[in-house]
């Protein structure tokens, strides 16, 4: 990726472009008249590129965003163990998620298992009439669907030593997906009257698995090989792993091996450490949600004086698509209806954009949204308000937190979290 | 239009036959599923043979490397708890998220371990080692006696502390709201 802009310097200088009729030079060169100075015939210098970036591209140099560990924990860690991972959002543009910019999660850590997926199986059995063993050719052979689908870990969660974007909502993603109708499979085995549940594992180390109800699996979970346009990654589950959409990052098995279709919650793995006290609790734990955050103007950000910005940010829930974002400038007393980018989707990130004018004075920016249910992101004081808790700085949001992300903006530009 | 009255009942009989057979993947055998299905449930009709007790779970809690990450004691280790320091809390919840105590099922204990231990040797253990090291974790939380044995039979019978003090798990419905009344 070196620069080879002395050289390129030297031979649009030499008149060699002019001569050749190159169109390196541009309208310049062409036109056959002397540049009038050095600036107005600027061109950038080159990418070298090998045979690889030719084969598989590579952003640019100049574009550093990159994922960071979550939590505290890092990733790898001496062992070579992935925690938790958390994707750029404050310079996300549109909803799909790179692949190389995907989160990530593990339950307790995790190696990457490099699978074969010519050797890997998907096995289903248990309450079937037709227990069913594929591999990913045959899984290929049978019909697909292609989703747009947000992933968000249970852990995703604001606190007011966070930083910026990627700290308070980094662990969610969006990506296109391709695979099989869980269904579909589930109706090719067939199901005996007696299933209401079912597991799935992983082939990692650990093989974790997790408990599900068979009324999601027919509604619209899906094995999927692709994603965005390729084959899914390692870091998410190379060659199949389950969606379940909208419901919490763990139950979407990475590295999927085996569905066991069963009569009640198994409590395997991943399922103890989803037990609760209190019910309402439960079900804050399974679907998400309705949640949305400004990307722009976030945490960490700078404006560089008063006027004319279109803030941005991503809404999601698991209840379905969403319907309505609003903004607001003044710290949540006035609301203001946010423009859609595109067709917000089921259960995946939908864009939503906000022309404002700074007066150049300090305000707080929020947004929330509502979903195809009427569900509406709430903001913590009415979360605290729910539980009959006081809300301040010990109060912690049960189950998965949707609450309103306020955004601090100072007289000088500069943006922190309002939680802090 | 009686050969299209006979077409259109084919189709409709013929229809859901052919919805639900691509005829693709192949049947596993009843061996295949065995060696892959460690899914142990709460009945424990998945528990291989083989038995295990307290004190050879003692000895293999050292000899398998389990007291290097999770300490001598299960209380003093870099790696989750595995005896509460709260042992005679009758408030279960409150004797913390240690497995062999808020589990609600002894083969949730075994399916772990079985699964996920030990670290970087998962898969390693025999059916009974599993056995003897769930029979050692519950002795020292005192959920079981010192001389009970462990095996497909005593296994799901134990009565764990947790017993059935725990939420019921959400009757989840597609397109409903995750609940009711919640804010707003």
């Amino acid at each position: 990726m070196s620069s080879k802009r002395p050289a390129r310097r030297e031979f649009l200088k030499s008149g060699a472009a002019l001569a050749g009729g190159f169109t390196l030079g541009g309208a310049a060169s062409l036109s056959g008249q002397t540049p009038a100075s050095d600036q107005a015939h600027h061109s950038p210098p080159m990418i070298k590129e090998g045979k690889d970036q030719i084969a598989y591209g590579e952003r640019s140099s100049h574009v550093t965003s990159v994922r960071i560990a979550h939590g505290g924990r890092p990733s790898p860690d001496n062992w070579g163990l992935t925690f938790h991972v958390a994707a750029p959002l404050q310079d996300s543009v549109g909803v799909i998620t790179p692949s190389s910019l995907h989160y990530m999660g593990t339950t307790r850590g995790s190696f990457l298992p490099d699978v074969d997926p010519r050797e890997h199986r998907l096995m289903i059995h248990g309450l079937v009439d037709r227990p069913l063993t594929l591999t990913m050719e045959d899984l290929k052979r049978l019909p697909s669907v292609t989703r747009l689908h947000f992933i968000e870990c249970a852990g995703n969660r604001s606190s007011r030593r966070a930083k910026n974007v990627q700290e308070t909502h980094g662990m969610t993603s969006c990506a296109e997906w391709t695979g099989v109708l869980l269904s579909t499979l589930l109706k090719e085995c067939g199901l005996k009257g007696t299933a209401s549940w079912f597991v799935a594992e992983g082939s990692e180390e650990v093989k974790g698995a997790s408990s599900m109800p068979i009324a999601k699996a027919m509604e619209d979970c899906f094995v999927a090989y692709g994603m965005n346009g390729e084959a899914v990654r390692p870091q998410n589950g190379f060659p199949l792993r389950l969606m379940v959409p909208g419901f919490e990052g763990i139950f979407h098995t990475k590295w999927l091996r085996r569905i066991k279709v069963v009569d009640r919650y198994y409590m395997n793995y991943n399922d103890f450490g989803h037990l609760d006290q209190d019910a309402k609790v439960a079900a804050l734990d399974y679907q998400i949600g309705p949640k949305s955050v400004i990307t722009f103007p976030s945490a960490g950000q700078q404006l560089p004086g008063r006027g004319s910005y279109e803030i941005s940010g991503l809404a999601w829930s698991g209840g379905g698509a969403i319907k309505l974002v609003e903004v607001s400038t003044d710290g949540g007393k006035r609301w203001n209806k946010a423009e859609f980018k595109g067709t917000p989707q089921r259960m995946a990130h939908a864009r939503f954009g906000y022309q404002w004018n700074w007066d150049g004075q300090e305000g707080e920016l929020q947004s929330r949204c509502t979903d195809e249910l009427g569900q509406v992101q709430p903001s913590r004081a009415q979360i605290a308000k729910y539980w009959n808790k006081p809300y301040d700085q010990t109060f912690s949001v049960p189950g998965l937190d949707n609450s309103i992300q306020p955004w601090k903006i100072a007289g000088d530009g500069s943006v922190t979290n309002g939680f802090a | 239009m009686a050969s299209l009255k006979v077409l259109a009942l084919a189709l409709l009989m013929g229809a859901p036959l052919l919805a639900q057979s691509y005829g693709v993947g192949r049947t596993p055998t009843a061996e295949e599923i065995r060696a892959w299905d460690i899914s142990i449930g709460p009945t424990g009709e998945e528990l291989p043979p083989g038995r295990g007790t307290v004190r050879e779970g003692a000895q293999l809690y050292r000899t398998k490397g389990c007291a290097s990450c999770h300490g001598a004691t299960g209380l003093d280790g870099k790696a989750p708890l595995l005896k509460s320091r709260n042992g005679a809390n009758p408030d279960v919840w409150a004797r913390g998220r240690i497995l062999p105590v808020r589990a609600p099922f002894a083969t949730t204990v075994w399916d772990y371990i079985n699964r996920a231990m030990p670290l970087n040797r998962e898969g390693t253990l025999t059916a009974d080692e599993v056995y003897s090291l769930t029979a050692y974790l519950l002795f020292i939380n005192d959920v079981i006696a010192e001389d009970l044995v462990l095996d497909p039979q005593s296994l799901p019978k134990v009565a764990m502390p947790i017993g059935d003090k725990y939420a019921a798990l959400p009757d989840w419905k597609p397109r409903t709201p995750r609940l009711k009344g919640y804010p707003h």
